[in-house]
């Protein structure tokens, strides 16, 4: 059967139709979400797209934290349901404390937008075990607010636990530690800045690289099947 | 009717790249000295009624979790004016 992955929109969610295209294109059918649902239809996992949902008012993924929707994909990541973030959904789910730390201003004060090199260094999350340790990917970057920082105890707990899924080759925004992503301790739940879903085709993309993210949970859930 | 005021700063060891943008056009327009600039945000609530215990509890919790974010800011509560009896 295909497995059905939810691609949630809220108010200025801007990457939900690529995520769901790349979705599609790694196989799944792509199943939309709206953020004032208040129940969850039948999904095998849940990408929570780029944007600047609210408009990133008061702070980004601050008011996102409490739409209705999250209610329900909180409790569906502690089941263990495989949920990524990207950008603005690694900052949606920073604030909804499924993973530790925040994302700040960019160390340089600029909208960075570029390709960027990453090393992923965990490759048994449900979104990076197709990849291989170590192996190093280009895979756009987009924003303004992507500096990762947290406290000195979490880093040295997300570094001792081997929960940085990705680093970046060239650390563009003053990130701790060059994280670019991290992973909650289950290695169900994925947050990233850097936009996997944009480099999925050779037309519009820097590589397809970002193909093996949404590859890599088809597999997790085969075998979880 | 009650009027809190909530100030949002980045904590001290958060680099503030928009303080430091606003500190170097001080400094550009002739501001001498300038060692720091901070950057924050400021709430002004204004809510119906008197304030009773219960609410300001609720206001320090909503303060905490959404008008800042622990991790990278730090947040200031006072009550300018309590309402009813008080004002």
């Amino acid at each position: 059967m295909t497995a059905r992955i939810g691609v949630i929109t809220f108010p200025g969610s801007l990457d939900d139709a690529d995520s769901a295209r790349a979705v599609t294109l790694a196989g799944a059918q792509a199943v939309p979400l709206w953020h004032g649902d208040h129940t969850l239809p039948q999904v095998d996992a849940i990408v929570i797209p780029g944007g600047f949902s609210y408009g990133d008012y008061l702070r980004c993924g601050a008011i996102a934290r409490f739409a209705p929707i999250m209610t329900e994909v909180v409790r569906a990541a502690d089941r263990g349901l495989p949920v990524l973030g990207i950008c603005n959904g690694f900052q949606v789910l920073c604030e909804a404390h499924l993973l530790p730390g925040a994302l700040a201003i960019n160390e340089g004060r600029h909208f960075v937008c570029r390709d960027e090199a990453l090393i992923v260094e965990n490759t048994s999350t449900s979104w990076t075990q197709g990849f291989v340790p170590e192996q190093r990917i280009v895979v756009p970057l987009k924003n303004g607010e992507g500096r990762y920082v947290a406290d000195s105890k979490t880093l040295s707990e997300l570094e001792s636990a081997g929960r940085v899924a990705v680093r970046y080759a060239d650390n563009p925004n003053g990130s701790d530690n060059n994280i670019a992503g991290i992973t909650n301790a289950r290695g169900n739940v994925v947050g990233l800045m850097p936009h996997p879903e944009h480099a999925v085709e050779s037309l519009t993309g820097p590589s397809l690289d970002g193909l093996t993210f949404f590859t890599s949970v088809l597999a997790d859930l085969r075998v979880a099947s | 009717m009650a009027k809190i005021v909530v100030d949002v700063m980045p904590k001290a060891e958060i680099l503030d790249p928009q303080g430091r943008a606003v500190q170097g056009a001080l400094a550009r327009q002739g501001l001498e000295g300038v060692r720091d600039v901070r950057q924050g945000k400021r709430f002004e609530i204004l809510l119906d009624g008197d304030l009773d215990l219960e609410q300001m509890e609720q206001v320090h919790q909503l303060a905490e979790e959404l008008l800042s974010n622990p991790v990278i800011e730090d947040y200031d509560l006072r009550v300018i004016d309590e309402g009813g009896i008080a004002s």
